[in-house]
């Protein structure tokens, strides 16, 4: 059976779709894109697709992944080649949605675990460069710290310093609505502890008057390097989908 | 044209729901004005998910579009958190197509489909800057239109509203834009808006309230009359003569985020003449107008291709009596969407033609919810509401959706109506029982949902004399319901609040006198009035006593025949006596006849016009009773039947 993974972006406006809406507009365009997709079996069948990690509503993302399998008799020959792909399906797409690579994968660990770190770039609006990289670096300099996390009602401190793998301030950023901004770029383990982003935010940020987020780029580790799912630097894209 | 995004997207990361305000719809379109150019900003005043899929708003956003002299973007009511935000940002109403403020288009024109949207329509004007009483506007203010069903009364709203369409709205945007054209070509500065709307007001369906005089006796109206000579004294609809001319929307907006009816939407007839005398959709949007097959073939073929929905609906007042609607069906389900059956929905199902040939179709494809609607309970009641399908009829159909596998569906009643018992009520719940032990035989899940509204006299309809239920009433009779279905298992009562259905009622047959109660309301922030939430019935009692009005006076006393009725002024085509016939008739039980199919009694709605009905179908659908005139009393009515015929008008039913 043959499994395609799309790496589009979700930039712009339609960054204020939630994971629902998203799924939704996923299938009208597959729907639109005539590809052969599997569907789930039952009363209300739905398009077999996998969604990665989920990204906040009002996020936006140069690198988010979608898998999609195809029916077991859907022909290879058939069906377009990565870069036509992605150009055949981005206009079935709002706006600030484009698929960026499509390639053939082999099925193996879900996108959602097998993604262990996630990279941020990040406009804090309302705190100067000055003081949030004074923040940054006495969060980094810590060996241990500590967060109140309330799940189900019951209370835990955990360590969230494994989380963190890297934070940097990386001078200021403007926007008609604030007078002073910064940008920070983050890179976060999704492992437990894990963080959020609003929780780094609330850690060093409280007062930002509007932050702007956009994940960059998803990280699976190996054999102690790291790569993306889908990466756009290794071109040429969909080669395992023609060497198959 | 500022775009107020910037300003916009910071707030969005601060309220519920943000995708209602971002637009992106596929088939949306981001116009930037010429000089010379009217624009329209078109609102829903209600909520983005209930106000997107509205097919005349669409209609009209298209063919205004098209027009090389217009420009037309969409607004939606913004949620009440969003709204807070707005006002302690400054932020106007904005559209969601460029974000450009309302403020800064020629026209805001409204969709007026519900009575409790009124206090957000006043909220929205406000919200856009202007002033909200048309006496303090000038010529740097946008126009305020109001077209769609509710301006068949505009009166509560005439101290609002600049301009009201009546009817049909393909036309006539047209010619408003050319005479807004006309007015901004020769007076750029845009000084004085009398000209304006003294020309608007001459355009054939477009009421202009401020041009007419209105004059009371007491509580009683006596006349309103135009102030010029050149006004009409009396205001017609507008009605397009074949709607294959008009096959649009050509591109429906696709929205990114969910909304009610998230579907294909293809009208497959306007107007009704089933002559359900309740039903003020049906007595004003007469005569019936057909698409023609082929046409809706192809709307659907093109539809699903372009927006990648895999369900249909194909809409109108009465869906099953399109000519043909069996084939349309079968060939609809089997056109398949990306290898797999389209589902077919059809609202406003009448029981008579759902046969088990067309819940078979439609059970090819993931099955639809189904929704029928018998709005009485037994025949006595549905003979007086001229709904004439028998007990037959609905069991034929629950019996065919049963059997083609549904297990729950949904049926719709109306309670309080004209001469309605406990007997009448009551046989609700038997109809319901009887669905559930029917379904029983085919599945042991069956299940119905009995859904009932208060019943609200609406203008231009038969019942338009009627004195409605009080809330006490309408309790009562939810009460004897619930108790009686209280161990009926399979059934699922809901109900509409009867608080709700007694301010339905003061708005749809008030005067202008109730401008300053809508204000009042609003003022004391109450916006959503439709959404439960934030419904407080107190709102409008002490608006209402704080003016001096009495809701009794509005809402439940009986009119005479020679009262002058607030939209006296308005025309749907119908004639005064046909309705007061009808009403005559309808308490001695007497029948009216489907005049698709059968002689036409000139009620006015053609005749008047110089138009007719346009159906495919010589003869009704089969399989069931109405327009056979099977089962119907149409003895010749006494002539005139004096006004204190002993009957009980919607008492308590002793």
């Amino acid at each position: 059976m043959i499994r395609l993974r799309f790496r589009y972006t979700k930039l712009g406006k339609i960054r204020f779709i939630g994971h629902r809406d998203l799924a939704r507009v996923w299938e009208r365009a597959l729907r639109r894109s005539e590809l052969p997709v599997a569907s789930t079996e039952g009363f209300s069948p739905r398009p077999k697709v996998h969604f990665g990690l989920a990204l906040s509503t009002g996020f936006e993302s140069l690198g988010e992944y979608l898998d999609v399998d195809l029916t077991e008799d859907a022909d290879e020959a058939s069906i377009a080649s990565g870069p036509d792909l992605a150009a055949q399906v981005t206009p079935l797409l709002p706006e600030g949605m484009d698929v960026q690579m499509v390639q053939h994968i082999d099925r193996g660990q879900s996108l959602q675990a097998a993604v262990a770190v996630c990279s941020w770039r990040i406009e804090v609006g309302g705190v100067s460069p000055t003081v949030l990289a004074d923040r940054v670096g006495t969060l980094m300099s810590a060996e241990v710290v500590e967060m109140v996390r309330t799940r189900k009602e019951r209370t835990t401190e955990q360590d969230i310093r494994p989380s963190l793998q890297l934070l940097e301030v990386d001078g200021p950023v403007e926007r008609v609505t604030w007078d002073e901004g910064s940008l920070l770029f983050a890179e976060l383990r999704t492992a437990p502890p894990g963080l959020k982003v609003a929780e780094l935010l609330e850690l060093i940020a409280p007062e930002a008057v509007e932050s702007r987020v956009c994940r960059t780029h998803q990280w699976i580790e190996g054999d102690g390097a790291r790569q993306e799912p889908l990466s756009l630097a290794t071109h040429p894209p969909y080669a395992g989908m023609r060497a198959s | 044209m500022d775009s107020l995004w910037p300003h916009l997207e910071k707030l969005l990361p601060r309220v519920q729901k943000p995708a209602r305000y971002i637009g992106c719809e596929d088939g949306a379109v981001h116009p930037v004005p010429e000089p010379g150019q009217v624009s329209w900003l078109l609102v829903y005043p209600d909520t983005y998910e209930i106000g997107l899929p509205n097919q005349g708003l669409q209609i009209l956003y298209e063919i205004l579009n098209e027009n090389p002299q217009a420009v037309a973007e969409r607004s939606y009511a913004p949620w009440t958190d969003l709204d807070a935000l707005m006002r302690s940002e400054g932020i106007p109403l904005f559209s969601v197509d460029t974000h450009r403020s309302a403020g800064s288009f020629d026209v805001v024109a409204f969709n007026l489909s519900a009575e409790l949207t009124y206090t957000n329509l006043l909220n929205c004007i406000d919200l856009a800057g202007i002033p909200v009483r048309t006496e303090h506007r000038d010529g740097s203010h946008p126009l305020v239109l109001a077209g769609g069903h509710c301006t068949y009364n505009p009166e509560p709203l005439a101290d609002f509203l600049d301009a009201v369409v009546l009817g049909d709205g393909e036309e006539v945007v047209t010619e408003i834009t050319a005479v807004i054209a006309d007015w901004r070509q020769s007076d750029p500065t845009g000084g004085s808006r009398h000209e304006v709307l003294r020309a608007l007001a001459k355009v054939p369906g477009v009421y202009v309230p401020s041009m007419y005089h209105v004059a009371y006796d007491g509580p009683h109206l006596r006349s309103v009359t135009p102030r010029f000579a050149d006004i009409p004294e009396r205001v017609e609809k507008r009605t397009i003569a074949d709607l294959a001319d008009w096959p649009y929307p050509r591109r429906q907006l696709v929205p990114v985020t969910e909304v009610v009816h998230d579907r294909l939407n293809v009208e497959v007839f306007r107007g009704c003449t089933r002559g359900c005398r309740f039903c003020q959709a049906g007595m004003i949007t007469r005569p019936v107008r057909e698409r023609p097959a082929d046409q809706v073939r192809q709307m659907i073929a093109d539809g699903l291709r372009r927006t990648g929905y895999d369900e249909v609906a194909l809409t109108s007042l009465s869906s099953a009596d399109y000519s043909g609607i069996g084939e349309v069906v079968s060939d609809t389900v089997r056109s398949s969407s990306a290898g797999r059956p389209v589902s077919v929905a059809l609202p406003s199902l009448r029981v008579d033609a759902f046969t088990v040939g067309v819940a078979a179709e439609i059970g090819r494809a993931r099955r639809t919810g189904l929704t029928f609607a018998p709005e009485a309970g037994t025949w006595r009641m549905r003979q007086v509401i001229n709904k004439l399908i028998s007990d037959d009829d609905l069991y034929g159909a629950v019996e065919s959706a049963y059997s083609q596998g549904w297990r729950r569906m949904k049926l719709y009643f109306l309670t309080g109506l004209p001469t309605e018992t406990d007997e009448d009520t009551l046989g609700i719940a038997e109809l319901a029982r009887q669905c559930v032990a029917l379904g029983r035989k085919h599945t042991k899940s069956a299940s119905v949902t009995v859904s009932v509204g208060g019943f609200v006299p609406k203008p231009f309809t038969p019942f338009q004399w009627f004195g409605q239920n009080t809330v006490a009433e309408l309790s009562r009779k939810i009460g004897l319901l619930k108790d009686d279905l209280r161990r009926s298992s399979g059934v699922q009562l809901k109900w509409h609040d009867p608080k709700a259905t007694l301010v339905e009622g003061i708005v749809s047959r008030g005067d202008r006198r109730l401008g300053v109660v809508i204000e009042d309301v609003w003022r004391h922030g109450g916006l959503f009035q439709e959404w439960s939430e934030h419904f407080e019935l107190g709102r409008w009692m002490d608006a209402m006593e704080r003016h001096g009005l009495s809701p009794d006076w509005y809402v439940h006393r009986h009119r005479t025949e020679d009262e002058v009725l607030p939209w006296d002024h308005l025309s749907a085509g119908l004639h005064k006596d046909f309705l007061w016939q009808d009403w005559r008739d309808s308490l001695e039980s007497v029948g009216l006849e489907d005049c698709r199919w059968t002689p036409c009694y000139d009620c006015g709605a053609c005749t008047g016009y110089g138009i007719e009905h346009i159906v495919a179908s010589a003869v009704p659908p089969a399989g069931g009773s109405q327009g056979t005139g099977q089962g119907i009393v149409t003895a010749p009515s006494p002539v005139a039947v004096p006004a204190a015929v002993p009957v009980v008008l919607g008492g308590s039913g002793r």
